[in-house]
């Protein structure tokens, strides 16, 4: 047998990749509340086989609190960078075929939104409409749509330049047919792209958030509200608490980058013949 | 009456030159015209006024008396000098043909179209087999006029033959107006009854 | 003519070329592009390669060059100044003595200006030959201040052929010069390799413009779906199908609009797909039963060479 092709090992990588997400979801799910009660036999135990990830302070499992706080966390990262991939994409197409004024107007509101550092953005916004999860999934998907609306923008503007589109109009197309059956089309490997690698940045804000008090409220076992119990401990030699899930979440915010990656490799037609 | 160009000028911006000045051309229905210029006078420019592609800065473009029509489909169809750009990459070829109207098999036969080649996309097809897609469909929206801006620059000489072969017996048999621009003279006296130098304004 | 006309500057003999591709999502396959071409190009001479889109010209001059990507695969020999051209040896004598004009405009350098990137990194730096070079071009004083994006075609194909001519290779490819000149410039440019090539320097002229081809080069090589079908003196192309050998060739001729514009029927195979025998066998009028099922030798016929069965 050949060696595989360097396309197959990536869709492998890809595959194996997204099913470790969907497991740790759904891990996450499936953990009865009963498994991560308070344990006072068990407290502040140190990583073992029968805790993996130890303990904390009430004698709660870590390792099952750390997964349903990624599951958690992940909700939130998956629905807040689908609004924001949804609201990209309309803004980048109004700005690109709206008129000068218009794009004008959009160019600089995402120069205003990028501009200001996303976390105090978003700790605004969550604080305004009364923290918990409306207010942080607001803050995230108002701050993550930037940079994904100026790349739709600059492919519409791109694409509408073609020759191909100018023929159209001389058949007899009217603007709608041309975006559904021209435009869009284009667009749709751009939009999953840009969701996947939208969704690390979400989780991680989401996380900050949290964890500085602005997010999730304390009884939900959100990653960082998990991390910010851990800073209580800490000093007193209860590193697992922190360490454990922090390289989770690091784990898992590196682990969707490189898939968000690999797809744009495999839908990219003009990627390397290799 | 036919296609007509009247005192036409044009620029993009203000600031910039004129890229056509003071131009006027008249063809009729079953005329064949080929525009002859070195690079540089506007003959690409001119033929996207002619079909519409442009509005004139100054001046107008008449279609029998009135203006080209600016919706539906214009009887007035531009193919160019590079065919995998006036197709979509995306597209079967089947949909890029079906753009234009319903498929005809005596055009397709005519340009020797295989029925197999419909299926398949853009880029596994040559220059040549594009550019007999373009024009069968510019033909197939049954136009009355067909500018050609230097369709067959990019191909081979039997290719060129094959494609204006069937173009011109199709505009025989339709009385279609054809304004051909080329830099190649030979050509030019090949397919068309007159030639209009650009450069310098006059018939050759 | 220079004294050692008969010892070849290049030669390339049995060259093959096959790329890798992804055939569907996943599934590699090797496409042969280019099978059992030869090539011989001496000094002094003008070769004109003359052929349709994808009959493997400009990847003939990238394989000589060295330049092919990297899911390519080469076979065959190929030998300059009679010494095996290495890859270590492309790299050293490309730029130098072998010297490419490339097809597309877009190989300039779109952040340096046009004169200076002419002039290259040589040194001195060859101002006024080159400035000679472009007013016979009849290209402005001023081209030489201006960025690549501010010519047009034409200009941009001028600058490039000048990179070229500036060098002191002996051996110099031009992958179709002339598209976007006017007639005038067009045989201005070809004057200039006509001169090259009696200063002792060989040119390979890459083109589809054969008619230009035809009156200005001393033997042409016609190519088709990747192979050499007949290499002949220009003089037999310039003289009508009478003269030449192979079918195709004929029908080249033919299809020129001075001539008499009848094409024949059909298409060039593709690569993947091509017939078993004879390349040309299913648009040939002449084919037999030989033809279609092995492929013909290159044959010696009345000076030229080709590769048919019945060409005479």
């Amino acid at each position: 047998m050949r060696k595989l092709n360097r396309r197959t090992r990536v869709l492998l990588l890809t595959i194996l990749m997204a099913l470790i997400l969907i497991a740790t979801y759904a891990a996450g799910i499936l953990i009865p509340e009963s498994a991560v009660e308070a344990d006072f036999m068990a407290t502040k135990q140190p990583p073992s086989l029968a805790h993996p990830f130890g303990t904390d302070s009430l004698g709660r499992d870590l390792f099952l609190r750390t997964l349903k706080g990624m599951s958690v966390s992940m909700t939130v990262g998956i629905v807040a960078s689908c609004i924001s991939a949804v609201v990209a994409v309309l803004i980048g197409i109004a700005a690109a075929t709206g008129s000068k004024r218009v794009d004008g107007c959009i160019n600089w509101v995402i120069d205003l939104v990028m501009g200001v550092p996303h976390t105090i953005l978003i700790i605004l916004i969550s604080f305004a409409l009364g923290r918990g999860l409306k207010g942080l999934l607001v803050g995230v998907a108002v701050t993550h749509w930037t940079s994904l609306a100026r790349v739709i923008r600059g492919e519409v503007m791109q694409l509408r330049s073609q020759q191909y589109i100018a023929v159209s109009r001389r058949f007899g197309k009217s603007s709608g047919w041309i975006l559904t059956n021209h435009l869009l089309p284009h667009l749709v490997p751009q939009f999953f792209v840009g969701l996947v690698l939208m969704f690390p940045h979400a989780i991680l804000h989401e996380a900050s958030i949290s964890f500085l008090g602005f997010g999730l409220p304390p009884e939900q076992p959100a990653i960082g509200i998990i991390l910010a119990e851990s800073m209580k401990y800490i000093s007193s030699g209860m590193w697992w608490t922190a360490v454990f899930p922090g390289l989770t979440l690091v784990l898992i915010v590196l682990l969707v980058d490189r898939l968000g990656d690999n797809l744009r490799m495999i839908i990219d037609p003009y990627s390397a013949q290799e | 009456m036919g296609l007509e160009a009247k005192n036409i000028r044009f620029r993009y911006d203000r600031r910039q030159n004129w890229i056509l000045e003071d131009c006027n051309l008249t063809v009729n229905k079953g005329d064949r015209l080929a525009l002859f210029a070195p690079s540089g006078y506007g003959k690409t420019t001119l033929a996207m006024l002619l079909a519409g592609y442009l509005q004139p800065t100054e001046g107008e473009i008449l279609l029998d008396g009135a203006p080209l029509p600016l919706k539906g489909v214009c009887p007035v169809q531009l193919i160019c000098q590079h065919p995998e750009k006036a197709i979509n990459p995306r597209w079967r070829l089947k949909k890029v043909l079906e753009e234009s109207g319903e498929l005809r098999e005596d055009v397709l036969d005519a340009f020797g179209i295989e029925r197999g080649w419909l299926e398949r996309f853009p880029r596994e097809l040559s220059g040549g087999e594009l550019q007999r897609f373009c024009v069968a469909r510019a033909l197939m929206s049954g136009a009355d006029y067909l500018i050609c801006d230097e369709i067959s620059t990019m191909l081979d000489v039997i290719t060129q033959a094959q494609i204006w072969n069937v173009v011109l017996s199709e505009a025989e048999k339709r009385n279609m107006g054809i304004i051909a621009v080329t830099h190649n003279r030979h050509l030019a006296n090949r397919i068309c009854s007159k030639v209009y130098d650009l450069s310098t304004k006059t018939f050759l | 003519m220079n004294q050692n006309v008969n010892t070849p500057l290049l030669e390339v003999s049995d060259l093959s070329v096959s790329f890798r591709m992804y055939d569907g999502a996943l599934e590699q396959r090797d496409l042969q592009v280019i099978s059992s071409l030869s090539l011989t190009v001496y000094p002094g001479e003008i070769l004109a390669i003359a052929g349709s889109s994808g009959s493997g010209k400009s990847l003939l001059a990238s394989a000589i060059l060295g330049i092919l990507p990297g899911n390519a695969t080469t076979g065959g020999s190929l030998r300059y100044n009679g010494e095996a051209l290495t890859p270590e040896r492309q790299k050293q004598l490309r730029g130098t003595e072998i010297a490419l004009v490339p097809q597309s405009v877009a190989y300039l350098d779109p952040l340096m200006q046009v004169g200076k990137q002419v002039d290259g990194h040589r040194k001195p730096r060859p101002t006024e030959k080159r400035r000679g070079l472009f007013r016979r071009f009849g290209l402005p004083e001023k081209t030489e201040k201006l960025y690549p994006f501010q010519l047009s075609g034409g200009m941009a194909r001028r600058a490039l052929v000048s990179t070229a001519l500036l060098t002191d290779a002996r051996l110099i490819i031009a992958d179709e010069p002339t598209p976007g000149m006017s007639l005038d410039q067009a045989l201005e440019a070809l004057k200039l390799f006509r001169e090259m090539a009696d200063e002792g320097r060989a040119v390979v002229l890459i083109t589809h413009d054969i008619d230009l081809a035809f009156a200005f080069a001393d033997r042409v090589a016609v190519f088709y779906a990747g192979t050499t079908v007949e290499t002949a003196p220009a003089q037999d192309f310039r003289q009508g199908p009478e003269a030449l050998r192979h079918p195709y060739s004929k029908a080249l001729w033919n299809a020129l609009p001075q001539n008499g514009f009848t094409p024949i029927a059909g298409f060039q195979p593709y690569a993947g797909n091509l017939p078993q025998g004879c390349l040309f066998a299913p648009r040939c009028p002449y084919a037999t039963e030989e033809c279609h099922t092995t492929v013909p030798p290159m044959r010696q016929v009345r000076g030229g060479e080709v590769r048919c069965y019945h060409g005479a």
